[in-house]
């Protein structure tokens, strides 16, 4: 902690700096309703929306505004306090991971704290885990307050869903963490630095390439996207636990939803893609910024494009793929990568 | 730097609460929050000692805590469950097939 | 700032396990479990104990008590509590015991001498603090509740698992 400016100036600083970033992520969910209502549309030989401004540019503002008058109603016996609850809990807890996310270099500083990120805590990336394993109480509730049967399945299948997965995307960073040997996500990313064989980035996706594919489909059943939205699947359960959400509600269970795709590109982006990390990096610190949400778009792009090529999965299916592949395989990655860290010295080898 | 003893009197506060839920409350879900409040009140004394005498031991200890909760959580579950299943109850009172 | 912030998480503590235990709805306890279980992650912060809060929330809030609201759901039991009391003087007798029990531990407390706080070691309540601690000094405990937890889901698979519906 910089000592040489008052408390009040960082906590005035660090609200600020919260403030932008909120700002950013909520840009972030609607352009990304855009995206990827644009790109489904090229895959499936469509236009998608482009009637509202140009390219549809202003389509998320007209959403937006329908949206906000929509009326906002509550089912017959709902249970009120929880159906309130529940889409303010998801959204919540998808800003707050945000905190420690670090988007540029630490060496870039103003007014002697560093720009790119709100805070760097000693747990670093479990702080993540944390906040996140919350955000299933926010779809539980959800499904069970809408007194409605849709939706408590809907609900009970998420939260299965989203503790099996958790177990293999724990897992699957655990290999990356015994690399780095921190939890410290800026560390993480500056070990990162540099190339093999003058071409090749150290990133961490070349050491754990496994690692990096267990996680993408964590990712993607944790956020509950195609082929894993079995909680939101329209045909079997009406779109599952929001079937009972309309307005603004329903409109942030989707809020969180983009959100959360952005959360685990950044994290998979700093863990495996080697974060802010790129070339001129050494000359312009600033311009990790840019490689970074380079990286984050790039994943986004390809859960778009899965979305849009697989189809949906068995919910037998998708349990048997958590407990009997993902978590097997992610179990053997961390055993196989902690043999190696510790033979590593031994062998000759070095960092 | 708050003392000690305000930790260790909340954390005895916590511990009274649980046992009187688990005393007062028949249905054996909540007997069993009851319960996890109690455990979660020992972790806080736990904790607020590793402080007062600078030693982790106390931390390292609510893991073991944890891991005890993790395993009673689930067992417990599972008979209140098959419980349900028999009697479609969930109060403890109705439990009494060993009654004299 | 330290002692507004203790303060405020004690209150929240306290009134939530209130709630917690008089709550007649078993999703509304749960919940108010949670709150709970958030304070004293908030408090174990205050503690330096980093690791131990982000735990706590980690297995305690995001797979304990998920699996608690879990089963609340599953049965759907509402207040759970038949309308005929077996036991009249439950009510009383409870709570007559729970305050006697806070007297007599808080008396406790307050009697014996805590002394001056020792200071606290480098790096306390980090993951490598605790790493160090319990992978050398508690190795043989640690491994015995590798053994525990497995027993339990095993217990767990065996009480759940219909007669009819053994897997094949």
């Amino acid at each position: 902690m910089p000592s040489n400016i008052s408390l009040l100036a960082l906590v005035l600083i660090t609200i600020v700096k919260g403030a932008v970033l909120i700002g950013a992520l909520l840009m972030a969910f609607a352009y990304g309703t855009w995206l990827e209502r644009r790109l489904v549309g090229r895959f499936q030989l469509r236009l998608g929306p482009n009637r509202v401004g140009p390219l549809g540019l202003m389509q998320p503002m007209a959403d937006g505004v329908k949206v906000i008058f929509k009326e906002d109603f509550v089912p017959a016996q709902a249970d009120r306090l929880a159906y309130w609850l529940a889409p303010a809990l998801v959204v919540a807890v998808a800003l707050t991971a945000f905190a420690v996310i670090p988007f540029g270099p630490p060496s870039v500083k103003l007014f002697g704290v560093p720009l790119f990120y709100i805070s760097n805590v000693n747990v670093g990336i479990l702080l993540i885990l944390a906040v996140t394993s919350i955000g299933a109480y926010g779809v539980i509730l959800g499904g069970w307050a809408s007194n409605s049967k849709y939706s408590l399945l809907g609900g009970l299948r998420s939260t299965a869903q989203l503790i099996s997965y958790e177990l293999g995307v724990g897992l699957a960073i655990l290999g990356v963490i015994l690399l780095a040997g921190t939890l410290e996500l800026p560390q993480i990313v500056e070990q990162q630095a540099g190339t093999w064989f003058g071409f090749l980035p150290r990133w961490n996706i070349f050491l754990q390439p496994l690692g990096f594919l267990l996680y993408s489909i964590g990712a993607l059943a944790e956020t509950n996207r195609a082929p894993f939205d079995l909680p939101e699947a329209e045909q079997e359960l009406t779109t599952g636990y929001q079937t009972e959400y309309g307005g603004m509600k329903s409109a942030m269970f989707y809020m969180a939803e983009y959100i959360d795709i952005v959360l685990v590109s950044s994290i998979a982006t700093l863990l495996f893609l080697g974060g802010w990390q790129g070339p001129f990096i050494q000359q312009l610190p600033g311009l990790g910024v840019l490689w970074f949400l380079v990286k984050v778009l790039a994943f986004v792009f390809i859960f778009i494009w899965l979305r849009a090529t697989l189809p949906r999965i068995r919910y037998d299916q998708l349990m048997d793929l958590g407990w009997k592949v993902v978590l097997p395989l992610a179990l053997l990655n961390l055993l196989l990568t902690a043999l190696i860290v510790l033979i590593w010295p031994w062998l000759g080898g070095g960092g | 730097m708050i003392p000690s003893i305000d930790y260790l009197l909340l954390s005895a506060a916590l511990f009274s609460i649980g046992a009187a839920g688990a005393l007062l409350r028949r249905n054996a879900l909540i007997v069993f929050i009851s319960i996890e409040l109690m455990l979660n009140a020992v972790n806080l004394s736990f904790v607020a000692f590793a402080r007062q005498l600078g030693d982790m031991t106390g931390q390292v200890y609510v893991f073991f805590v944890l891991v005890v909760a993790a395993a009673e959580v689930v067992v417990g579950l599972a008979i209140i469950v098959s419980i349900y299943r028999t009697r479609a109850s969930v109060d403890v009172d109705d439990a009494d097939n060993l009654r004299g | 700032m330290e002692q507004v912030l203790f303060w405020l998480m004690a209150v929240v503590a306290v009134v939530s396990a209130l709630t917690t235990i008089s709550s007649r709805r078993p999703v509304h306890s749960a919940l108010a479990f949670l709150v709970t279980l958030l304070s004293l992650a908030v408090l174990f912060l205050l503690l330096s104990a980093q690791f131990v809060a982000v735990i706590q929330i980690i297995i305690y809030a995001g797979a304990i008590l998920v699996l608690f609201l879990f089963v609340i759901m599953l049965l759907n039991a509402q207040s759970g509590e038949g309308p005929q009391i077996k036991l009249p003087s439950q009510r009383p007798l409870a709570i007559a015991l729970a305050l006697l029990l806070f007297g007599g531990l808080s008396y406790l407390l307050l009697s014996s001498p805590l002394g001056a706080a020792r200071p606290l070691p480098a790096g306390m309540g980090t993951v490598q603090a605790v790493g160090g601690i319990l992978f050398n000094h508690f190795l043989l405990p640690f491994e015995v509740a590798s053994v525990l937890l497995l027993v339990g889901v095993i217990g767990a698979v065996v009480l759940t698992v219909k007669e009819d519906e053994q897997p094949k």
